[in-house]
């Protein structure tokens, strides 16, 4: 039970990372903000899922995915019909030629739900697909690619591709899926109304406590023999594979578990945002939460955390006042980080932290204690 | 002969690239506890023989049996698991990673992906991790970053990554490339101590450097065997002569 707890907080240094966010996200910034702002921090979280994802899968395993968008938003979607469905009671849909059915399916025409919409009126059923499906589509894209050893550059572009052509299959079916707007109007969830202030700081906090749990996930993987053959295979895939192991089973469960974690963010990110649309599956958010993780540090989990929200509190306020520069500013950025600093912000307090932090105050206090007790004797 | 003598079984293995046979209707045998040194000029097929034997390349044609098992049909974690390690011509290791780990993330234990979540490090992977850090002479250098080693000692390193999974048929590479005389005449001791109960080949150039380790030597010469014997006998050979090791 000892070795688990440190593998999942990773030693006392983690632990310390760990609890100091914790303390952030669930204590200093609600008290300090008020609800709209802790909203888009609640929105920024969602986003953090991602990068932590990436930095599974980027950072330790060298697997450049530029197409996670497409997870978080079929997290997202997934937990959108079930909202829609709900949001759709004959009651409030009478207007319609066919009460009952989605806003959306009776401006195009459709009468009948489409059978892929069934599962989603079920919440249990909901909670698990919200996991299953995105890691299905990680599971067959992994297969595809990862048996036959398609990687590095060409893994990025294919799953680009993949992820612009669900954006592309979403804007056009906008009869089964609310194309280009999305599906929007989501009130309830099982009864619960998600738009009162109430439910958005229970919401809130709901998200942030997942993302610790995600973290905390991420760091058993990261800390066991699985997280180093990661970095193996990162270095040396060749070797990794001559020394007994099945390089592409690896690769293809980090991606799915990095699928599952998107996917939680993009869950939250419905619940929280009260809508779901294609903007955030395609290849636009999917470089953006490459560059939250790459600013952070692709190889802290932590950093990504702080990477994320950083750059969104700059996106928010940098795009208020010059909204057509920002976009410029953060391939800078990207490119700023990529060649100078290469770990992110992590690698600087790395670098760093460690002639200023507390724990160096402490190794001197406690060289200074055997001092005294020397002179007693 | 009874095949089941060797630990290694090559029959007419070929292997043709766009109709260039860089392996060429190849037999060879290998005994147990042998050490065999594999000499040849440059493109005569030494390092493909290599990456047949490990799957790394698909033969066209012929068989490769190891103790009755038959690798050309299996992928290449299988035939590491049957018990075949190779070393790379340049040292592949972790650079990232510390000696330690380095030679911890060989141990053949947890091997698949759930295995590899819930491994332990038991004290038996330790004293092993240890015994062979001392036996490739880094037991110094342990916790140090492997990218920070000289060549030799990467070399070094690879090879006890391979000791790590106590591979019964152990194929090595060039394993002095870019080593000093000291540490040749090191790994020239090392290589006599492991290969007391496995097989050893070895791929070698440096002529001294084989006559302190090889039991028996294979020339080979545009992907056929010119000629197979003890060292003295090699280097007494007319045809080797004109097209390897020169008058």
């Amino acid at each position: 039970m000892n070795v688990l707890s440190e593998k999942v907080l990773g030693g006392k240094q983690g632990a310390l990372h760990l609890a100091i966010l914790a303390v952030l996200l669930l204590v200093i910034l609600p008290l300090c903000l008020d609800l709209f702002r802790l909203g888009l921090i609640g929105k920024y979280v969602t986003y953090a899922f991602v990068a932590i994802s990436l930095v599974l899968l980027w950072g330790n395993g060298g697997i450049l995915s530029l197409g996670q968008g497409m997870f978080f938003g079929l997290g997202g979607y997934c937990m959108a019909m079930f909202l829609k469905l709900e949001a759709s009671d004959p009651i409030s849909t009478k207007i319609q030629t066919t009460p009952g059915l989605p806003d959306f399916m009776d401006w195009n025409q459709i009468v009948e739900l489409p059978w892929f919409w069934e599962p989603f009126k079920s919440l249990p059923l909901t909670l698990l697909l919200v996991l299953v499906v995105p890691v299905l589509l990680a599971f067959i894209i992994g297969m595809a690619m990862f048996t036959r050893r398609v990687g590095g550059v060409y893994f990025s572009i294919i799953t680009q591709a993949i992820a612009l052509i669900l954006s592309i299959l979403i804007v056009g079916q906008q009869g089964y899926t609310g194309g280009v707007n999305g599906i929007t109007d989501l009130k309830t969830l099982s009864g619960w109304d998600i738009r009162t202030d109430s439910a958005k700081y229970c919401l809130y906090f709901m998200n942030a406590g997942l993302l610790i749990l995600c973290i905390m996930l991420s760091r058993f993987i990261l800390t066991s023999k699985f997280g180093m053959l990661l970095l193996a295979m990162r270095d040396k895939e060749e070797r990794v594979r001559f020394s007994g192991y099945d390089v592409a089973r690896f690769k293809i469960f980090i991606f799915c578990v990095a699928a599952m974690i998107s996917a939680i963010g993009g869950a939250m990110f419905t619940l929280q945002i009260g809508f779901m649309s294609p903007s955030f599956v395609g290849i636009v958010p999917s470089i953006e939460m490459v560059i939250f993780a790459a600013v952070g540090g692709r190889m802290s989990l932590i950093g990504a955390v702080y990477g994320t929200l950083l750059v969104n509190f700059g996106k928010t306020i940098f795009s208020e006042t010059y909204p057509e520069l920002w976009l410029f500013l953060m391939g800078g950025l990207f490119i700023a980080v990529v060649m100078f600093f290469p770990d992110g912000l992590a690698g600087i307090y790395e670098k760093y932290a460690p002639h200023c932090s507390f724990s160096m105050l402490r190794a001197r206090w406690l060289k200074k204690v055997p001092k005294v007790t020397g002179e007693r004797q | 002969m009874n095949p089941t003598e060797f630990i290694l079984t090559i029959e007419d293995l070929t292997v043709s690239f766009d109709g260039f046979k860089a392996v060429d209707n190849l037999n060879l045998y290998i005994e147990n506890n042998e050490l065999r040194v594999v000499i040849g000029p440059n493109g005569a097929g030494k390092t493909t023989l290599l990456d047949l034997i490990c799957g790394k390349t698909k033969a066209t044609s012929g068989s490769i049996k190891f103790k009755n098992t038959e690798l050309t049909r299996l992928a290449e974690h299988q035939i590491v698991r049957t018990g075949v390690g190779r070393k790379f011509q340049t040292p592949s290791i972790y650079e990232n990673l510390t000696v330690y780990q380095n030679l911890e993330v060989s141990y053949p234990e947890g091997r698949s992906v759930i295995g590899s979540l819930f491994f332990t490090t038991t004290p038996a992977v330790k004293e092993r991790v240890t015994r062979i850090a001392d036996e490739i002479f880094l037991t110094e250098s342990l916790h140090q970053q492997a990218a920070l080693l000289s060549h030799g000692q990467k070399q070094w390193l690879e090879i006890g990554m391979l000791l790590m999974q106590d591979p019964e048929l152990l194929m090595l590479d060039e394993p002095v490339a870019g080593m000093s005389a000291k540490e040749r005449d090191l790994t020239a001791d090392l290589l006599n101590r492991i290969c007391k109960n496995r097989s050893v080949l070895v791929i070698e150039h440096d002529m001294e450097f084989v006559k302190k380790i090889a039991h028996k030597v294979t020339v080979l010469h545009q992907g056929k065997i010119l000629a197979e014997g003890s060292m003295e006998k090699i280097q007494s050979n007319e045809t080797v002569i004109d097209v390897y090791l020169g008058h």
